[in-house]
């Protein structure tokens, strides 16, 4: 008797609550107007986003060579793709640039919001907007301006050197191609991360570092042992937009391909390989898969990225 | 309030779109319909049908607008789509999509075939084309023609020659090479003489300039006919082009010329302010030297043929040059060509070509006539390079096949000849690699080799 009432009075108990989830009239009309504001936005994005993809999917599935038509596939396309050697070299390229250039970007961003943060003078706003300005510029525009100044003929290396009686390093030929993208997007991304940084630093509470200084803590030690734990989870988010535009890795040595043919291949990146391979050799639907394959590894590698710093980033 | 509020918002929205749809229909030429919304020029009679045209030739305005006047019963409405591969990719992507294209649009002879393959392009046999062959030169018939079928009706074209600084050449006391032996001794001296000028570049990106090159020690890299489109020969590691890039090769270890890449800032300053002696060049090439700026003010420049193997047979080459085909998506596929044919199918519409935007003509009436061969340049003190160089040079060219895959097989070159450069690999290597890789392109594309 009482095991079958016990499920029954639970049920009961449960219906109250549905019936007070059940949507009113006002609730309603109040969801009508939420679509309403969404709506604009909505519809762009199923345009310009949702629809390209569903169709470039579709692409994707289909092959189409110069000499033989259309015809389905499947996961062909994919297959050969992740046994495609030049995909393979430019996701090895990118990584190489993770490797190096999210450590660097981060080294420059973290250390300028600490000093910043600790800064109180007039200096520090002057010297926020001067690191963040390079952001400002529109990343084209950035890259053209490096281009010529790792000119050896219009770029200012030639005379520095010459001062000390050295010749200057050729910025843009194989070996030093590597060192000067990652230096280029360093400049202009650093600024940007130590914004984010900074912001999450000022949203401290001060009372921490007075503590802290009553316990005898030095300032190095309040920056490292204190503040840098304490914003973990813009560390994180940081290195999740610095991984993920590494990976998508694009304008830049697209750009620097104007001067450095030689040096930068169409393959170079494999956003540069899907590019070249849709509009330069009109194989459209290869360089779908090829851009799907890209979407893959960065959901990879992004998931198993926040799988890691779980604890860090607060997820968990 | 609220209401209000998204009231007003909605009237600044609907009067921004149509302010911005005001301003965006206001480069018409103010005339013939919907269509008329996006040229460039002014339609001079309204009524005419109109065919719409993308190209990028210097000064074509002035050719749009002699050719609108002259003409009652169709109008050119046209657009400039960028130059060579910036329009290439629109127009590949129109191809895609199954419209956008215009109906008359400029190609390179070297891209044709690329397109042709992909059913982009109408013969113009049915329209008349063969009718018209007689009044172009015979190369440039060639480069638009695959087999029977006539793709393009040829405009201009780029016999090379080799443009050099009479000046350097005097203090350095070299005579004007007419072999490539005489040009690499030429070289040894003037890099001897010190004052740090290279006798040329040699760059890594040359693309079409460096299989010119070797095309005149006989290479023939590819075989292609549209018949027959699932079916090509490549062969571009012959003993031709392997005996001109161990010969550049020799000339870049040696530090005799530069490996600049081409056509960027630093290319065009290094062209003209003294650092090449020499610049191989097409036919176009005096216009695009007089171009450029930082020139040094007292270069002399002066013209001569183009080095030779066997200075008994000479070889003539052609670097670029381009034409106009009718797409597929034409409308009035008649009248496309018509105006195709019709654009620069004259005298007035070439000479301005020529006098305004340095076209070197492939219309033989004009090519062949005497103020033609007698034009002076004063680029070059007066001296006739027409009559000296070019006309010489178009007259021995015999044509050349392209790949369905240009695009890819130039890219490729420019891989192969980087590493040889940067000493990865010799000359031969890198052209056995280049033959591999396109090899395996063409039939990963679907073609049989032959």
């Amino acid at each position: 008797m009482a095991t079958t009432t016990a499920p029954t009075s639970s049920h009961r108990a449960e219906a109250p609550s549905q019936v007070k989830h059940r949507p009113d009239r006002n609730y309603r009309r109040k969801q009508r107007w939420g679509w309403l504001f969404v709506a604009p936005f909505a519809l762009i994005f199923l345009t310009f986003l949702i629809l390209p993809l569903v169709y470039a999917f579709r692409m994707s599935l289909f092959t189409s060579t110069l000499a033989t038509g259309n015809r389905f596939v499947g996961g062909d396309n994919y297959i050969k793709a992740f046994s495609d050697p030049i995909f393979l070299q430019g996701l090895g390229t990118v990584a190489k640039f993770a490797l190096i250039m999210i450590p660097a970007q981060m080294l420059v961003a973290l250390v300028a919001a600490l000093v910043l943060d600790n800064l109180t003078t007039w200096a520090s706003k002057f010297s926020r907007l001067m690191i963040f300005i390079p952001y400002a510029v529109p990343v084209v525009i950035g890259a053209l301006m490096w281009g010529f100044l790792y000119s050896p003929r219009f770029g200012p290396a030639s005379s520095i050197f010459g001062i000390f009686g050295l010749a200057a390093p050729e910025f843009l030929a194989q070996d030093n191609i590597f060192g000067s993208l990652v230096n280029i997007v360093t400049w202009q991304w650093a600024g940007y991360y130590m914004i984010i940084i900074y912001a999450a630093l000022r949203g401290i509470d001060p009372g921490i570092y007075e503590a802290a200084v009553l316990d005898g803590a030095s300032d190095r030690q309040i920056a490292l042992r204190i503040k840098v734990p304490m914003i973990s989870s813009s560390l994180v988010m940081v290195v999740i937009f610095a991984l993920i535009g590494t990976l998508q890795f694009f304008t830049e040595p697209q750009v620097l391909r104007g001067v450095a043919q030689g040096a930068i291949p169409t393959s170079y990146t494999p956003n540069m390989y899907a590019f070249s391979l849709a509009f330069s050799y009109s194989q459209f639907n290869y360089a779908s898969a090829i851009s799907f394959a890209l979407g893959i590894v960065v959901f990879v590698f992004s998931f198993f990225f926040l799988f890691l710093t779980r604890k860090q980033s607060g997820l968990k | 309030m609220k209401a209000k509020f998204l009231a007003s918002a909605g009237i600044v929205a609907a009067t921004a779109v149509a302010l911005t749809g005001c301003s965006g229909g206001s480069g018409s030429g103010g005339g013939g319909g919907s269509e008329a919304a996006s040229c460039t020029n002014t339609i001079v009679n309204a009524e005419a049908p109109q065919v719409t045209v993308w190209a990028w030739y210097p000064a074509f305005s002035e050719v749009v607008d002699q050719f609108n006047n002259a003409n009652d019963d169709v109008q050119i409405c046209w657009t400039n789509a960028g130059q060579g591969n910036d329009e290439y990719t629109k127009f590949s992507t129109s191809i895609e999509s199954g419209s956008g294209a215009p109906d008359v649009i400029q190609l390179e002879s070297e891209v044709l075939s690329s397109f042709t393959i992909r059913d982009a392009l109408v013969d113009l046999t049915e329209f008349g084309a063969n009718d018209v062959k007689a009044d172009y030169a015979e190369g440039a018939w060639e480069d638009a023609s695959s087999g029977d079928a006539v793709y393009a009706i040829p405009v201009d074209g780029g016999p090379m020659g080799m443009l050099y600084r009479q000046d350097l050449f005097d203090a350095a006391g070299i005579e004007v090479p007419t072999t490539w032996e005489e040009f690499e001794a030429a070289a040894k001296k003037l890099k001897e003489s010190g004052d740090g000028a290279v006798i040329a570049d040699f760059p890594t990106n040359g693309r079409a300039f460096n299989q010119a090159l070797f095309a005149q020690a006989g290479s023939v890299p590819f075989e292609y006919d549209s018949a027959n489109p699932q079916e090509i020969g490549i062969k571009v590691n012959d003993e031709g082009a392997k005996k001109v890039l161990e010969y550049w090769d020799g000339l870049v270890k040696d530090g005799l010329v530069a490996t600049d890449d081409a056509f960027t800032a630093d290319y065009n300053t290094k062209l003209v302010d003294g650092s090449y002696a020499v610049y191989l060049a097409a036919a176009w090439g005096p216009g695009y030297l007089q171009g450029l700026s930082d020139a040094d003010p007292n270069a002399v420049w002066r013209a001569a043929p183009l080095p030779q193997w066997d200075a008994a047979n000479p070889v003539q080459v052609n670097w670029g040059g381009s034409t106009f085909a009718v797409t597929e998506q034409a409308k009035d596929k008649e009248l496309a060509a018509k105006v195709a044919m019709g654009i620069f199918g004259n005298e007035e519409g070439m000479n301005l070509g020529v006098d305004k935007g340095a076209l070197f003509p492939s219309y033989a009436p004009v090519l062949e006539s005497e103020a033609f061969a007698n034009k002076e340049y004063e680029f070059f003190g007066g001296q006739q390079i027409n009559k000296d160089v070019f006309l010489d040079a178009a007259a021995g060219y015999e044509g050349a096949t392209f790949s369905p895959f240009q695009n890819y097989a130039y890219d490729q070159l420019t891989v192969e000849i980087y590493a040889m450069v940067q000493g990865e690999k010799d000359a031969s290597q890198a052209l056995d690699d280049l033959q591999a890789s396109l090899e395996q392109y063409a039939t990963e594309q679907g073609f049989t080799i032959k």
